[in-house]
């Protein structure tokens, strides 16, 4: 810190160019920083804006409007969609694999996070390191890595088969795509399960176990309703990634089990069918969307239930 | 909580597995990448450098390599400038809504599916002539990476005392030397963490590279995404365990540097 300031303040250099006389006259017009006042803030954001606008918005409305205007004016495109049901079996089989990943996930961070929070120090920042670990490896590296140990020589077939068990597909497929997601989503769901558990006060459990409750009621009836906003928010946000995964599925999954990401890549880069492809971008956005909202708005609710603002999300 | 031993133990276990899966793939990668053999079996039998030499003697790998740092390099200058600005404007706006309405939609393009943004981006870049440019790829890569150098730099900037810029204007500084002799260095250690996750993002980044490519121009992730899906060679490996190096050089150094302004 005090480095940083005398930086900024430099004592050792007699005279800062930047206090010299000339820049210390009055201002000419004293109703100039005023002004700038209030619209200089939003100068500043008109960069990023401009970018955002053109590279961001603009991009997705038109994919919106191709929707309804490719390759002409009407509700055809929608009109395919709900038609086939190999569109309906894509839909809901990305939900059903959304929703899986989600339990999966679940079930393997709920131990992991409580774990962290009846751990020392030491080991909870060790357990912390591992979480993010795949946040810094591409998502690339690490669905090829998955191939690798899932192939059928590979080595968790090798291990399977010592067991007396397999060999099984284990990628190109639903199974593959799931081991794949749930990797790189468990963070997602580790550390909102994490910030929630560690604001529940032990000492009501250690209460209800004092008032003779055996541990697992106690667990159960105490800290499990206490720790559920984080349950609901990790699940969702898992739940919300995992549908519009990309590459993961692209490469862990098979071809004939497509899910909508996939969907929406076949329709525009291999069928050309730009309105057919935006619908799909349609259903996912609006999925994503209204699940976000509801996230959001679950996650004001247990805020201000708990009356605090902190916590890792 | 006091917990039984054996319960205890159980918990340990699993954790344990957990941690395991969380760091499997990004282990097995390495070892990989030294066999000796022309095909992705793991554990390799014998061990070489092989198919490092295989990535810096084919251009293609070595021309998409240079491609993804020059982009991720400038995407970094870009959206480190375009969101520092920008989180000090709406730290500064006086219209509260106003400024949590522009911070919102700045953060949009990483909650919706890059897979939505990657075929309206493409469209565009289509007609633009934008396609296996740099230019776009600097463009596509900075919309995505902006709202990381924002969320970063908005969490310093909550920590700043506001009365030290009304001090400096005091003592006569202008507004563009208090920024820089007075919040810059206060704020310096989010900004330099966002602009970590800028290089980082604009490096990883797949879905909108693979649409944006040309056969000219693309970047090392899009060239591996190609190898998986074609051919299985170890180089692949070699690429991905000099990929993760880099990134954990870069991010060690920026905790390093940012842990050294916290003790000082």
């Amino acid at each position: 810190m005090s480095s940083t300031l005398s930086n900024a303040v430099r004592p050792d250099d007699g005279v800062d160019p930047t206090m010299r006389p000339g820049r210390l006259r009055p201002r000419r017009d004293a109703q100039a920083p005023a002004r700038r006042g209030r619209l200089g803030p939003a100068l500043l954001i008109l960069p990023a804006l401009a970018l955002a606008l053109g590279i961001f918005a603009y991009p997705l409305a038109e994919s919106m409007w191709r929707s309804i205007a490719d390759p002409q004016p009407g509700v055809q495109n929608y009109q395919w969609f709900a038609a086939s049901a190999a569109n309906w079996a894509v839909l809901g089989r990305t939900l059903w694999v959304a929703f899986l990943s989600a339990v999966i996930c679940l079930a393997l961070a709920y131990p992991y996070a409580y774990f962290m929070t009846i751990s020392g120090p030491r080991l909870r920042t060790a357990l912390i390191v591992i979480v993010l670990i795949p946040f810094w490896t591409s998502l690339m590296i690490r669905s090829f890595a998955w191939i690798i140990l899932l192939q059928d020589t590979g080595l968790a077939n090798q291990v399977l088969s010592w067991m007396g068990l397999g060999p099984f597909h284990l990628i190109r497929n639903t199974t593959g795509i799931l081991i794949g997601m749930v990797q790189v989503l468990l963070p997602f769901m580790v550390l909102p399960l994490y910030s929630a558990m560690k604001n529940v006060d032990l000492r009501l459990v250690q209460a209800a176990a004092s008032l003779g409750a055996r541990p697992i009621v106690a667990f159960t009836r105490v800290f499990v309703p206490l720790a559920m906003p984080g349950v609901v928010s990790g699940s969702l946000l898992v739940f919300i990634q995992a549908l519009g995964f990309y590459i993961t599925p692209a490469l862990l999954g098979s071809p004939s089990q497509m899910l909508i990401s996939q969907y929406i890549y076949v329709q525009v880069n291999g069928q050309l069918q730009w309105g057919r492809g935006s619908v799909l971008g349609v259903l996912l956005l609006v999925a994503t969307l209204l699940l976000l909202g509801l996230l959001a708005l679950l996650m004001r609710k247990s805020r201000r239930a708990a009356g605090d603002e902190g916590g890792l999300l | 909580m006091k917990h039984a031993a054996p319960t205890r133990t159980l918990l340990a276990l699993y954790t344990a597995m957990v941690a395991f899966v969380l760091i499997a793939p990004t282990v097995v990668v390495i070892p990989l990448s030294f066999t000796d053999k022309a095909s992705l079996t793991f554990p390799p039998s014998g061990w070489s450098t092989r198919w490092y030499e295989n990535f810096f003697n084919d251009p293609a790998w070595t021309a998409a390599f240079g491609n993804s740092l020059t982009v991720a390099l400038i995407v970094t200058v870009v959206a480190t400038a375009a969101g520092t600005a920008a989180a000090v404007g709406v730290s500064k706006w006086s219209r509260k809504r106003m400024a949590k309405a522009a911070q919102m939609f700045l953060l949009a393009p990483i909650v919706v599916p890059s897979i939505i943004l990657a075929i309206g981006v493409y469209a565009i870049f289509l007609r633009l002539q934008l396609l296996g440019t740099l230019p776009g790829f600097v463009l596509a890569h900075s919309v995505l990476a902006v709202p990381f150098v924002l969320v970063s730099v908005s969490a310093a900037l909550a920590g700043f005392d506001d009365r030290l810029t009304t001090a400096a204007a005091s003592l006569g500084a202008d507004r563009w030397t208090t920024f820089r002799r007075v919040m810059l260095p206060l704020i310096l250690p989010g900004v330099v963490s966002g602009a970590l996750f800028a290089f980082v993002t604009s490096f990883d980044e797949v879905v909108l590279s693979i649409f944006i490519k040309s056969p000219y121009l693309e970047t090392l992730p899009v060239k591996m995404y190609a190898s998986v899906t074609r051919d299985t060679d170890p180089t692949i490996a070699a690429a991905a365990t000099m990929i993760m190096l880099l990134t954990t050089v870069i991010i060690a150094v920026g905790l390093l540097s940012m842990r050294r302004k916290k003790i000082a």
